[in-house]
């Protein structure tokens, strides 16, 4: 009898139970829809819009596309001062943001002392991160361009989107910091390194995928920016290029493009969208489809870097 | 050593940008200001360039019209251009930086008021049939056609129309309600024309304004609507005759540039500006923009060769000018 009752009960506690997790499987597949879904919304928003773009600018995109300047009719224009404006940018952006943000990262999570002052600048930092872009246009016109006599050139602009995106460095930097194991750092203490020893040999080695990860959100984040760059002076009709260090007569200065004139890629597009015939349209598709293509290989190329130095993280 | 080799090449850096700084100044036209003068500008820039085989740069921008006197007046650039005349607070900044400069009209700009393809009841507007419509005492009241006129059915109105920064927001609010900047707010406003072009041609009720070349790119999704100055007056279409003989009024107006005196001492602006008024009646035609009398570029270029400067309007932007008349006044700066 009593056999029997307990029995029953373990027949009906395996019901119970079964039923228990048949419900909590149903709840697993319900949140992997969701989860699909929400992705879905972002991809297939991005892969419609990009799909529209390539297929409106497809037949644009030939080599005369990449080699003319800028032209009233639409089958002469071409985006050659954009796309060489807005490489060079980016490389002043790089060349100013990417030492001076992981240098303020590595100071502020490894030398810094614990105080007011350092949870001031720590704050200060994530909300600089937030401030609309259209600010630092403003700061860098009275800054770059008219105090330090850089005008409206390449340098102005780069420097600018440089401002723009060192929080993002940052910030970036000191997650990617933080995440390395406190034991690492006691380890090369304890064999007598310095600090900076510490941080050369092991914080930056260690964190560099990360670093990597923040600085090419942060430079995808000023391929796209036309706000600040408006504000500096950026042009829109532009047909030559900056000069070639040592080319020309008289043979231009290392450093003169710098201060060259010049346009971007999303100016060039927006330009193009605005105007009233049909077929600009189609050069600016064709500009958005380069533009989203030179982001997505900026990326690709953090992927691939960031794959090669996980190889060498052993901890 | 480890510092030398750091601040060697910012030397080098700054060194060299005085140098470049020079080194663009005697080869560049320097030009910005109004979106709306940028197209002539943009293809006399293209055509300049390649008669010159390069060998003067032209860089053009687009910062508005009062960007661009702005910066004329700071001495940033040569040429401004500029879809209304200069204000009197402009002027004051000019002159406090003993900046001299020459009015040229270029081309005239018509602002094309379109209705909806659909639209049967609409055959013309008169001057205060719109502005009771776009009237500030209009927000929210007027919403439905027979607002305006008895005649028209009882459907909702859609206006679209210009930012508020815009220099075609501000004739056109002069020119229908009597006082720049004086407009109701409700209506769909955006920078953009192509997007006003979309407005319009989606809404059956639809009614929106902008410049004559995003109409004439578009015809066959838009209708203009021929505007008569009072009733019982006849009813003209915007067209490249109607503007340039001066009948379609009040909607249309000259754009201009203005020229630094002291730039023009360079003899690449010099060239551009002359080569600007030789060839604009063609170039604006191709924009599709209307071009000025063939007299009133000769006049220009007169004005050019005599150095006649300042401005035509004392500071204040007009309604309803003919080209002759102003051609034909008295400067001051």
């Amino acid at each position: 009898m009593n056999e029997l009752k307990s029995g029953v009960s373990e027949s009906m506690e395996l019901g119970t139970l079964r039923r228990i997790i048949v419900r909590a499987k149903r709840w697993d597949l319900f949140f992997v829809v969701l989860g699909i879904l929400s992705l879905m919304i972002g991809v297939l928003t991005f892969a419609v819009l990009f799909a529209d773009m390539a297929s409106k600018g497809l037949p644009r995109l030939n080599w005369e596309f990449f080699t003319s300047f800028p032209s009233r009719r639409a089958a002469n224009a071409g985006i050659l001062s954009a796309w060489v404006g807005t490489i060079l940018v980016m490389l002043v952006t790089a060349v100013a943001a990417i030492p001076l943000g992981v240098a303020a990262g590595v100071y502020l999570e490894e030398y810094a002392p614990k105080n007011w002052i350092t949870d001031v600048i720590e704050i200060n930092v994530s909300n600089l991160a937030g401030v609309p872009s259209i600010v630092y246009g403003l700061l860098a016109l009275g800054l770059f361009v008219y105090q330090f006599g850089f005008g409206q050139s390449i340098l102005s602009a780069g420097l600018t989107l440089a401002l723009l995106i060192l929080p993002v460095v940052i910030v970036a930097t000191r997650e990617a910091i933080r995440s390395i194991p406190q034991s690492v750092r006691e380890g090369s203490y304890a064999c007598g390194a310095t600090t900076w020893q510490t941080v050369r040999d092991h914080i930056l080695p260690y964190s560099s995928p990360g670093i990597l990860t923040g600085i090419i959100i942060g430079m995808a984040r000023a391929i796209g920016e036309t706000a600040p760059i408006i504000t500096i002076g950026a042009l829109t009709f532009i047909a030559f290029l900056p000069p070639q260090p040592y080319v020309g007569d008289p043979p231009a200065g290392l450093f003169d493009w710098l201060f060259a004139p010049f346009t971007v890629m999303p100016i060039q597009m927006f330009n193009w969208t605005s105007r009233p015939e049909a077929a600009f349209a189609e050069n600016a598709a064709a500009a958005g489809f380069v533009l989203v293509f030179m982001t997505l290989l900026m990326n690709g190329l953090a992927i691939y870097l960031r794959y090669r130095l996980r190889k060498n993280i052993k901890w | 050593m480890r510092k030398l080799k750091l601040v060697v090449p910012a030397v080098l850096a700054l060194s060299s940008a005085f140098t470049a700084s020079v080194a663009f100044a005697d080869t560049l036209v320097k030009i910005d200001g109004s979106s709306t003068v940028y197209p002539i500008t943009e293809a006399v820039a293209e055509e300049f360039q390649l008669a010159k085989k390069n060998a003067i740069k032209v860089t053009v921008g687009i910062s508005g019209t009062g960007g661009g006197f702005k910066k004329l007046c700071r001495g940033e650039v040569d040429i401004a251009n500029a879809s209304r005349p200069i204000l009197a607070k402009e002027m004051e900044a000019c002159k406090a930086a003993g900046i001299k400069y020459i009015e040229l009209p270029v081309a005239y700009d018509a602002m094309t008021v379109v209705i909806n393809l659909k639209n049967k009841f609409i055959k013309q507007l008169t001057v205060a049939e719109l502005k009771k419509m776009w009237e500030p005492a209009a927000q929210g009241t007027v919403t439905k056609w027979n607002q305006v006129n008895p005649a028209w059915p009882d459907q909702p109105i859609k206006l679209f129309g210009p930012g508020a920064d815009s220099g075609t927001f501000d004739y056109f609010t002069e020119a229908i309600v009597g006082k720049a900047k004086s407009s109701r707010g409700d209506f769909t406003a955006s920078e953009d024309d192509n997007v006003l072009v979309q407005g319009v041609s989606r809404d059956v009720g639809a009614l929106g304004y902008f410049g004559m070349a995003y109409y004439i790119e578009n015809k066959d999704k838009l209708k203009a609507v021929p505007i008569a100055m009072a009733e019982g007056k006849p009813a003209v279409l915007p067209s490249f005759e109607t503007v340039e003989n001066g009948t379609y009024q009040p909607l249309s107006r000259p754009i201009f540039i203005y020229v630094s005196a002291k730039a023009l001492e360079k003899p690449e602006v010099k060239g551009f500006v002359e080569f600007y008024l030789k060839n604009a009646a063609k170039l604006v035609k191709e924009v599709k923009y209307v071009p000025l009398p063939a007299k009133a570029y000769t006049i220009a270029q007169q004005h050019l060769t005599n150095k006649k400067l300042g401005t035509v309007f004392g500071g204040e932007s007009e309604v309803g000018l003919k080209i002759e008349d102003l051609l034909k006044r008295e400067a001051k700066d």
